[in-house]
């Protein structure tokens, strides 16, 4: 399969589901974009774009909004941020851009560079007018990249731009990694993730889909090709390992994620537990809220301050009527048909009870997300492997074969969207300088 | 009517004359990031009303506002007769006083009304002259800004007696060109002409030529300050260099006639505090403090200094001192030592190379992402200040206030001016052959 067919039109359409996952930070209008542009300072080696993994010119994108010059804001987003459209949406920005802009110690209410950057990229897609830039000429080079995710995609355009070609394998039926299946619906719609790669496609990017790469045929890839990129992501959920786990009822977040996203689900039972508090937690959490649930409640086993969710993430699912319940184990999944409580443990004395005690939770449905595992079998041996992360020369995402490159997920233990971005990018001029020294020196 | 009653003094009525057309449109403007009409354009000419029905409506001002004053601003053709008829006119209306439109850039003075005649100095002289003898009220003369040396209409009025000057006028301008179709605004079926500028824009031009009359003998008259004025603010510095009374017309036409609450407010709450009791406790105060250049003390020093606990860390001093001065601020605070051969490019090419990454609490352990409480001391400029000139840019360019101010430096140099230094033979004075117009 190659990119002529268009992703958004398999894009499923569940008008139900859309209005349930309504933008979370409504796109700006002129009006209000404009003065926003113009309050930044246009501040030199701006922090914004230092603490931005891809270093998109902040300051550069919002004057050129401001002057009214968009094609050019969106041609500067793009040339540092090949998903600067879904990074606009996706991105904790809190942490990263607006967490770094001066206006904290000024009057304290940072520039919203994400919904300025997402004002210039609808601006470039509402206009229809094509990718700002075009591909390199041919040099008779190619790469496999495994999987189509954020940072094989990134990999991908910068090698395209180069003028090497780049096929790109992918398990699933549609691109984007987790940008497409992973990231809630109220940030990222799951169609904007495919009209974005629709755009950079244009570079002439080749998809492989429905396409699961073993350890054999990685090896012929390596032979066909002058280097492969590894972005292939996390793997699967954790299970827990206790009794009742295998009971109709018990699913893991990332299958409810892409479940509802990709349009296969379309409601949940009543009464859902979720188990973890990172960002996945809680992303499954509110989507099961947003999907119809009356109570969901998220068990950890540690107290708020250890949660490893984002701070501006725990206050987004209490809004949403979330409820937590700390320093608790699972024990057992109970049911007979299918999932009808989780027992939780006490770890620490609390007002209903001591440590060590038991209780039971009615629900109906159990949502895992204690964590991802990682892809070790298809690497068995290849390249070196740290605490289940790829080892890269960070510069330039070289792994410990040098024919082989890597980033995203799969290298830096889990991170975003825009550092999976960050890493392919990396990698795509990396590779590009390997083989033009290879061919130097041929 | 609605304007006294929302608390004005006085006003100045359209200017009267023979009743011409006007065209549609009139206005445009120029906003500055956002904030609408920060200058303000006419191409509007005298009132398109009859003499008569512009007498009548003053009369009947008059008649029921009998305390406030009324001025008939007047304009008609450069005959003796004519002035001497309209300015009758307008004072059995009513009028407290009579001001000449010398001023108007556009229309008028083409027809050798307006700036027309405010540009010819003996134009000026004669006409006034003429009003003189008939006018029984006080005479204004309001100026053109559009000419080199203000004072010479200034002079010419008052020579022609008048007793009262007024200024300024609008500037001729040309406020922009619509990038779709090619044409300039205001726009009438397409063509534009040249209009008068007036708004926030122009007051630092209307202050200069207050000062510069009310600096120079030959042209001081009670003096009516114009252009730009919006708030108390800027009342208040008008009558700081000389203005009796200050007259107000974009910023009416843009917020409405309300606005004069706060400058009256504003300006009495300032002048409590400076314990003023009245305009003539502080008019024209600043006016020896504005000195020819060559008054200048060349020996006083001073230096630019970063007040470390307020900076942001935006850098805007930085890369305005490197472009626009003179490279004497450094990004070396975390340098072992001061570092004045690190540029901007540098800079920033060290900072594209950076890798930086989400901070991920389960990944990151320990720091979770810096705190943006605090500036970070890499980000902090320090001026460098044995080159520093003085010259201000920084600290007008940095966003915080009070976060740059400018130290004097006690060089032990007793002062001295340009003036003295050519006196005392230091300096060559310089060959003048043009005439001096002091
Ligand atoms: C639930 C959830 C919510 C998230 N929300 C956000 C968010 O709001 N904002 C944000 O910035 N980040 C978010 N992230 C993180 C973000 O999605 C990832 O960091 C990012 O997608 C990583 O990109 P990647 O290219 O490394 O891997 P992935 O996106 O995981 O893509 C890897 C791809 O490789 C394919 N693949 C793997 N192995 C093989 C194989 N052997 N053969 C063929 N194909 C293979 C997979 O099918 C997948 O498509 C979220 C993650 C999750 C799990
Ligand atoms: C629309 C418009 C019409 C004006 N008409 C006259 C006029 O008829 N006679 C006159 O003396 N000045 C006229 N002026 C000039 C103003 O009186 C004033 O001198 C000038 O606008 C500067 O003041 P400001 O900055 O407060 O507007 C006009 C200005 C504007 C904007
Ligand atoms: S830090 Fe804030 S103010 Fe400075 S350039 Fe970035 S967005 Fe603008
Ligand atoms: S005052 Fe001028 S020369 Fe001195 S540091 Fe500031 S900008 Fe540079
Ligand atoms: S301009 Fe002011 S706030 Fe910005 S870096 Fe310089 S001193 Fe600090």
């Amino acid at each position: 399969m190659s990119g002529q067919t268009s992703f958004v039109q398999q894009a499923p359409n569940h008008p139900e589901t859309s209005a349930r996952f309504g933008d979370l930070h409504p796109p700006f209008d002129k009006q209000a974009a404009i003065p926003e542009a113009n309050r930044c300072f246009f501040c030199f080696d701006a922090p914004c774009t230092g603490a931005c993994p891809t270093h998109i010119d902040v300051p550069r994108f919002i004057k050129k909004i401001a002057s009214g010059n968009l094609s050019g804001s969106a041609r500067t987003i793009l040339d540092a941020n090949i998903l600067g459209a879904s990074c606009a949406r996706a991105c904790p920005v809190e942490v990263l851009c607006e967490g770094a802009c001066v206006m904290h110690r000024f009057n304290k209410q940072p520039i919203q560079i994400a919904r300025l950057q997402r004002f210039a990229m609808d601006s470039l897609h509402a206009s229809g007018a094509p990718l700002p830039f075009a591909p390199g000429p041919d040099t008779g080079l190619s790469v496999a990249l495994i999987g189509a995710g954020p940072a094989s995609l990134a990999c991908a355009a910068e090698l395209r731009r180069r003028g090497i070609r780049a096929q790109l394998y992918d398990a699933r039926p549609l691109p984007g990694g987790l940008n497409t299946y992973g990231v809630a619906e109220y940030k990222l719609p799951l169609v904007e993730s495919l009209r974005e790669i629709e755009m950079l496609s244009q570079l002439g990017v080749e998809f492989h889909f429905a396409t699961m790469i073993d350890a054999e045929m990685l090896a012929g890839l390596e032979h066909e090709h002058d280097a492969v990129f590894l972005g292939i992501g996390l793997g699967g959920i954790h299970r827990l390992g206790i009794a009742g786990e295998q009971l109709p009822g018990v699913t893991n977040a990332l299958d409810l994620i892409a479940g509802y996203k990709s349009g296969e689900c379309t409601t949940v039972p009543a009464r859902v537990a979720v188990v973890g508090a990172g960002n996945t937690a809680i992303d499954a959490a509110v989507a099961a809220v947003r999907l119809g649930a009356t109570e969901v409640h998220i068990a950890y086993r540690r107290g708020p301050e250890q949660m490893s969710a984002f701070a501006f993430e725990y206050e987004h699912a209490r809004l949403e009527g979330v409820k937590f319940v700390w320093h608790t184990q699972p024990t057992r999944i109970l049911g007979g048909e299918s999932v009808e409580g989780l027992e939780l443990t006490r770890l620490a004395a609390s007002a209903d009870g001591q440590a060590g005690s038991e209780f039971c939770l009615a629900v109906d449905l159990v949502v895992l997300a204690i964590g991802q595992g990682t892809h070790s079998g298809l690497l068995s041996g290849k390249v070196q492997v740290e605490r289940g992360r790829i080892v890269i020369d960070r510069a330039t995402g070289q792994t410990s074969d040098p024919k082989y490159f890597a980033g995203g997920d799969c290298t830096n233990g889990g991170r975003e969207v825009v550092d999976a971005v960050a890493d392919g990018k990396r990698a795509g001029i990396g590779i590009a300088a390997w083989l033009g020294a290879a061919l130097a020196s041929a | 009517m609605r304007a006294f009653d929302a608390g004005w003094g006085g006003a100045v009525w359209k200017t009267i004359g023979e009743p011409i057309t006007n065209v549609s449109s009139r206005y445009s403007s120029i906003d500055w990031e956002g904030r609408r009409m920060m200058g303000f354009n006419n191409i509007e000419l005298i009132s398109d009303r009859s003499i008569e029905i512009n007498l009548q409506e003053m009369a009947e001002a008059k008649r029921r506002y009998p305390k406030h004053a009324v001025i008939a601003s007047l304009m008609v053709e450069s005959k003796r007769e004519t002035w001497h008829d309209i300015v009758q006119r307008a004072e059995d209306a009513g009028a407290d006083g009579l001001e000449l439109n010398f001023g108007c850039p556009h229309g008028m003075s083409e027809r050798g009304m307006g700036s027309a005649v405010g540009q010819v100095p003996e134009y000026c002289e004669q006409i006034t002259a003429w009003v003189k003898q008939k006018a029984r009220t006080p005479v204004i003369v309001k100026l053109t800004p559009n000419i080199s040396d203000i004072r010479m209409p200034a002079r010419a009025a008052k020579r022609g007696g008048a007793d009262a000057l007024s200024a300024i006028n609008t500037i001729n301008s040309i406020t922009g060109i619509d990038l779709d179709t090619f044409q300039a605004n205001p726009n009438v079926d397409g063509k534009s002409s040249h209009g008068g500028y007036c708004g926030p824009a122009v007051k630092p031009i209307a202050l200069n030529m207050v000062q510069q009359v009310c600096a120079d003998p030959a042209s001081a008259l009670p003096l009516s300050g114009i252009g730009g004025i919006a708030n108390w603010q800027d009342a208040a510095e008008f009558i700081l260099l000389g203005c009796g009374t200050v007259q107000v017309c974009t910023a009416v036409m843009h917020y409405g006639y309300r606005i004069v609450e706060d400058m009256q407010d504003g300006l009495l709450a300032w002048m409590a505090e400076k314990g003023f009791a009245s305009i003539d406790d502080f008019r024209g105060r600043s006016i020896p403090n504005v000195v020819n250049w060559n008054q200048l003390n060349l020996n006083y020093q001073i230096v630019a200094r970063i007040h470390e606990d307020l900076c942001i860390g935006c850098q805007l001093c930085y890369t305005a001192c490197w472009d626009g001065a003179h490279q004497c601020i450094h990004l070396d605070h975390t340098s072992p030592a001061p570092d004045t051969t690190r540029t901007p490019a540098m800079v920033e090419a060290e900072a594209a190379r950076r890798i930086s990454t989400t901070p991920i609490p389960k990944l990151d352990a320990g720091g979770s992402g810096s705190s943006n409480a605090r500036t970070p001391l890499e980000r902090i400029p320090r001026v460098d200040e044995h080159h520093c000139v003085g010259c201000n840019l920084c600290s007008l360019v940095c966003p915080v206030e009070g976060c740059i101010t400018m130290e004097r430096i006690e060089n032990g140099l007793a002062p001295q001016t340009w003036a003295e230094r050519v006196a005392a033979g230091i300096t060559p004075g310089g060959a003048c052959e043009v005439v001096n117009t002091k």
